[in-house]
């Protein structure tokens, strides 16, 4: 899969561009601050719905202006069989999104996640080893909805759940403090109604989650191999990935759906008393976390700096193998990752995702972007995109 | 800005759901260009709706009386109740002319995020009605989303000691429409409905 053409109307710096790539490696090389990332960010738009810099869609209007618009022709498949879909999303802040698919308008936007798919390396990734769980949840998610684009209706039905669940333990709990020495409970009859369908929709998330780790774990431990290789010669090192859940360690012994809603249902009458106190659910999806682990240690506190890099790639590159076992190579984004890497994994990420269909790539300076990855330069400076001859 | 009482009604105008200060505009210089008569006929309509339409006092519908032309109308079937959630949920069933039994409207969906439980609804009042056992089949129509879901689960249970015939409206295929388009939430659901087919 590859974008044939990029246009911008007022996306973040730019007030106009018209970009046609190629497949293959294109990198964008040009001074901090002079828009490269700011291109990728739009493919990276077009592929989740989301930017992955920032959550709200403001900061990617241009400054004055009161929409943006990403149009991207992208072609799957490769000739005689390529097929190609014009994709555009204008972006409104404060108001719904309008997308459209070769020029018809999606009655949601959500309609075109699946056309373009992408895996993008940034920066920001350490934090799926050194950050909160909140980054490893959403490294989840953002992967389930990419394999099958069901899952955005999946995610915000849960989180809607929640939403609503916990605006009814937070009026509970200060009813609870304002009786506090008198007689009398709340009205907690609606709360079963909302375990019920918190275990429904939590349910359905979880259980795509544990099997999306059962198939991530031989990828990950795979692809962390070949970016640590040679580091201690062979790298021998136990990787683990697991799931850890607010139901308890045992949660993967009942994969299937209705055990799990039944579970959840469980767990959420027993953190009752806890959860009208503290005004928030306790158990579900949302509090659960991915422990990524080198030999006996966790990786977070314990990884060194080359191995938190070394574990942020393979979980990247894990997604990327994934993601092409169906439906065709995803395009790869890489935004300014090497200036982060040694020169050993520098390398040897050039290497293994230099034959993907199509890989852009942002950095300052030439000399950051490996041999290997060598393909048409495009340099852009000030906001004016042009192709290095 | 336009002067006073010209710039007044713009802003009232404003203020209906859908209309945006351009579509308010737009309505003000069409009324000031419009018949006299024509002003007064719809100034009349708005007075008459505040003051003469209550709502009926046993479905919550709106009407013109006590009750409603639908609860008032003795060739109803008074043994099957159709729960809603707002008066034009009514109309929507009515249309359909397949319905022949009668309402009742709750006034909303339970949302804590709104701050609506059930005591914001009328659900005592449903219970009232269901009280005296001659009511043997309630149908819940609450609206296909999260809000009118968590709603029809918590009346189904609430009633669920009464013994009575509970249904949910289905959810599924649109008539007319193409497999091919339809949503994969909806094309779930109605798998989950399917239905044994009579030859």
């Amino acid at each position: 899969m590859h974008v044939s053409h990029l246009s911008l109307v007022d996306f973040r710096s730019y007030a106009e561009v018209e970009l046609p790539l190629d497949r293959g490696v294109t990198a964008f090389i040009g001074p901090n601050g002079q828009g490269k990332t700011n291109l990728i960010e739009a493919v990276g738009y077009l592929a989740t719905l989301g930017s992955h810099r920032v959550a709200q869609d403001a900061p990617l209007v241009r400054l004055g202006a009161e929409r943006a618009v990403v149009r991207a022709n992208v072609v799957a498949g490769s000739e005689p069989d390529a097929r190609a879909a014009l994709l555009e999303i204008e972006i409104t802040p404060g108001k719904t999104n309008r997308a459209r698919i070769n020029r018809a308008p999606a009655s949601r936007p959500r309609d075109i996640l699946g056309v373009l798919r992408t895996v993008l390396f940034a920066p920001e990734d350490l934090a799926l080893v050194k950050g909160d769980p909140s980054d490893r949840r959403r490294y989840l998610d953002e992967l389930l909805v990419a394999r099958a684009p069901r899952f955005a209706g999946v995610r915000s039905d849960y989180e809607r759940v929640l939403k609503q669940r916990n605006a009814l333990l937070k009026s509970a709990s200060a009813a609870m403090r304002a009786r506090r020495g008198g007689a009398g409970t709340p009205d907690l009859s609606t709360l079963d109604v909302w375990d019920t369908h918190l275990a429904r929709a939590g349910s359905e998330l979880l259980a795509a989650r544990l099997e999306l780790i059962e198939a991530l774990r031989p990828l990950v431990a795979k692809a962390y191999e070949s970016v640590a290789a040679t580091e201690s010669g062979t790298s021998n090192v136990d990787i683990r990935l697991d799931y850890k859940s607010s139901l308890g360690p045992d949660v993967h012994l009942a994969a299937d759906r209705e055990h799990l809603a039944a579970a959840l249902t469980d767990a959420a009458a027993r953190m009752r008393k806890d959860e009208l106190e503290r005004g928030v659910s306790l158990i579900g999806p949302h509090r659960d976390d991915m422990v990524l682990s080198l030999g006996p240690m966790p990786a977070k506190g314990y990884a060194s700096h080359g191995e938190s890099w070394s574990f942020a790639l393979a979980l990247r590159l894990a997604s990327y193998e994934l993601l092409r076992t169906m439906g065709g190579d995803p395009v790869l984004i890489l935004d300014d990752v090497f200036a982060e890497l040694d020169a050993g994994r520098r390398h040897r990420l050039a290497e293994l995702v230099s034959q993907a269909d199509q890989v852009l790539v942002t950095a300052a300076v030439p000399a950051d972007v490996p041999a290997a990855l060598s393909g048409v330069r495009v340099d852009v400076s000030d906001g004016v995109v042009r192709r290095a001859a | 800005m336009y002067e006073g009482v010209v710039q007044s009604l713009i802003d009232e105008l404003g203020r209906l759901p859908g209309v945006g200060p351009k579509s308010a505009q737009r309505i003000a210089f069409h009324i000031l260009a419009a018949d006299a008569d024509d002003v007064h006929r719809l100034a009349t309509a708005l007075n008459e709706v505040k003051e003469k339409v209550r709502f009926c006092v046993a479905c919550g519908n709106v009407a013109e009386a006590e009750q409603c032309q639908i609860c008032r109308d003795p060739r109803r079937d008074q043994s099957i109740l159709c729960v809603v959630e707002e008066p034009k949920d009514v109309v929507a069933i009515e249309r359909t002319r397949e319905f022949r039994g009668r309402y009742h409207v709750l006034g909303g969906a339970i949302s804590p995020i709104e701050g609506i439980g059930p005591d914001e609804l009328r659900v005592k009042e449903l219970m009232t009605r269901l009280a005296d056992g001659s009511i043997t089949e309630l149908i819940i129509a609450t609206d296909p989303n999260l809000e009118g879901e968590a709603t029809a689960t918590y009346l189904a249970r609430l009633v669920k000691p009464m013994g009575l015939r509970v249904t949910r409206l289905a959810s599924g295929l649109p008539v007319g429409g193409d497999l091919e388009y339809a949503d994969e939430v909806t094309l779930g659901r109605a798998f989950e409905g399917r239905r044994q087919l009579d030859v």
